[in-house]
């Protein structure tokens, strides 16, 4: 974990109230792993107060890019961030995407900004299938950020199928072996809500990046808990996850 | 120019310099101590214990507003017993000054809890948490009873010999009265201030934006009421305060002490910067350098009112 100035060397909209900030360090930043997140403080004169967690969306040498949407004051702020400007980075936070399980078929659901760290987890497995299911509420919020092989689903319909990502996905999995398959999603608890309900009749591996209002990102303030089914305690969504079993979470 | 020193006394605490991290921002030192070497600061207080463990409050527990932050954990914790098993060796590897914060439900909680604590050498003093606003027992309840922290001092008190400090709630009417009571009961500090009392509401759903509803408002906001709570202090009891809320720089630091502290406590900037307390220490010696201030104790209650 570092706290350290970055420059900024890119900020581009993508899409509707969607933005990707690319920051660079004088050295090379090493050991980041897919599903990682960093804390970033988005104004120096502590207003707004928080720092604000985004995750990794890709990584080129010593520069990290970050997709984001503006949904409050905080990401109002970083939207007009200007190139060369400096920006406090705290991470990297969390734990990662387990890549490692015998899977063929990969299948990365994104609801809102939720598509924001595949870009990155992609690159780690150049070599597998992959698929994007994006989710979002009308056509000028769809983007596909460099990623391949993306549908969408709209709220209204203006793109792809009209319904939500989880229609989506009984499409997709009639076409699949579900031993071989494994789903990555990322986005709102509601789309999570879902998505553990549709999958809990069927076996079928499935991570999830949760999120969360958080001060620290780092385990001291405890603000960011969530129920574990094995534990009795709260696990913190900053420091155990982002990252969990979709089946271990109580949501 | 001669060394500055630092050192401040707390009663009869002694620190090597006036800045102490809060309950509740440090944890058990091992996430924090990534960031900073924790033997650089005055003291580290660790996060309320409690007799037996407790999970907190359900999400979602945390909540900006402007210019501070409200949260209601509930104050989880692993119990005296886990922390005196996994959290100690840890924390007295950091060889730094550590106070251990107590939480409890009934006055009975209150003494069990230090009186199995005392016989652990490396926790340096306690500081007794009679003012928490988020959680249903003890709590606030405690907190707004004079009486009743009149009779935790007092039972404390009588179980440990090393520094009791107690920590005051600003969610009453003349803290002063609440001092006063913990210097008669022996006390050798107060703390103050715990959070406010505070509530958010998202205007949309209509529905509270933290699960508890009500949670303790921390951060620059509140400084201006915790400077006015230990100046109130300060004028009117005779005993030292830590002064606790809003505090971001050395500025603050200083502002504090000269309205009547002794030491401070760094809270809500630590989950913003963890750096922070070592950055406050830096700016500390240079404004005493600016100001031809050899010892920095000779801030503390400086203030010229007139």
């Amino acid at each position: 974990m570092f706290i350290e100035d970055f420059k900024i060397y890119s900020n581009i909209k993508i899409a509707e109230n969607t933005f990707v900030i690319g920051v660079e360090s004088n050295q090379k930043v090493d050991d980041l792993k897919p599903g990682q997140f960093f804390n970033i403080q988005v104004s120096e004169n502590y207003f707004p107060l928080l720092r604000r967690p985004f995750s990794i969306s890709d990584v080129q040498g010593n520069k990290i890019f970050f997709m984001y949407k503006i949904v409050g004051e905080g990401t109002q702020i970083l939207s007009q961030k200007k190139i060369d400007e400096k920006i406090n980075l705290l991470g990297p936070l969390g734990n990662s995407f387990n890549l490692q399980d015998d899977f063929e078929n990969l299948i990365l659901i994104g609801g809102g900004i939720g598509i924001a760290p595949f870009p990155f987890m992609i690159k780690q497995i150049p070599n597998k299938n992959y698929k994007v299911l994006f989710g979002v509420r009308t056509k000028i919020e769809a983007h596909n950020f460099g990623l391949k092989n993306v549908l969408y689903s709209s709220e209204d319909g203006t793109i792809g199928i009209k319904g939500n990502v989880i229609d989506l996905l009984d499409e997709e999995l009639k076409n699949l072996e579900f031993e071989k398959t494994k789903i990555f999603a990322c986005g709102p608890n509601a789309m999570f809500r879902a998505l553990q309900k549709y999958l809990s009749d069927k076996n079928i591996l499935c991570e999830v990046s949760m999120e969360s209002a958080m001060a620290c990102g780092f385990g001291i303030c405890q603000g960011c808990p969530t129920e574990h089914k094995n534990s009795d305690s709260y696990k913190l969504i900053c420091k155990d996850g982002p990252i969990f079993n979709i089946r271990d979470i109580v949501i | 120019m001669s060394e500055i020193d630092l050192s401040v006394n707390v009663g009869s605490l002694k620190l090597k310099n006036p800045i102490m991290l809060a309950s509740g921002t440090v944890g058990y030192g091992n996430e924090i101590s990534e960031f900073i070497d924790l033997s650089q600061v005055g003291a580290i207080i660790t996060k309320s214990i409690s007799l037996k463990p407790r999970k907190g409050n359900p999400p979602q527990r945390i909540t900006e507003t402007p210019s501070g932050m409200l949260n209601a954990i509930g104050l989880t914790n692993v119990g005296v017993e886990e922390f005196i098993k996994t959290k100690i060796p840890f924390l007295e590897k950091l060889n730094s000054t550590l106070i251990c914060n107590i939480a409890a439900s009934s006055i009975e909680e209150y003494v069990e809890c230090v009186e199995i604590l005392d016989s652990q050498e490396s926790i340096k003093g306690f500081e007794i948490n009679v003012s928490c606003p988020n959680v249903r027992e003890g709590g606030l309840i405690f907190g707004n009873d004079i009486n009743m922290v009149g009779k935790i001092t007092k039972k404390v008190r009588a179980k440990t010999s090393k520094p009791l400090i107690i920590k005051l709630s600003p969610n009453t009417s003349n803290i002063f009265e609440f001092a006063k009571v913990v210097k008669k009961e022996d006390g050798d500090a107060v703390s103050a201030i715990n959070t406010l009392v505070g509530t958010s509401f998202n205007i949309y759903t209509r529905k509270p934006k933290i699960k508890n509803i009500t949670g303790g408002l921390s951060g620059p906001a509140i400084k201006p009421v915790a400077l006015a709570k230990v100046l109130e202090i300060s004028r009117n009891v005779d005993i030292p305060i830590i002064g606790i809320g809003g505090i971001m720089d050395w500025n603050d630091v200083v502002e504090f002490m000269i309205v009547g502290a002794s030491a401070v406590q760094l809270g809500t900037v630590n989950f913003i910067n963890p750096k922070a307390s070592i950055e406050i220490i830096d700016g500390l010696i240079n404004f005493c350098k600016q100001t031809s201030l050899n010892k920095i104790s000779d801030l503390i209650s400086s203030r010229i009112l007139e």
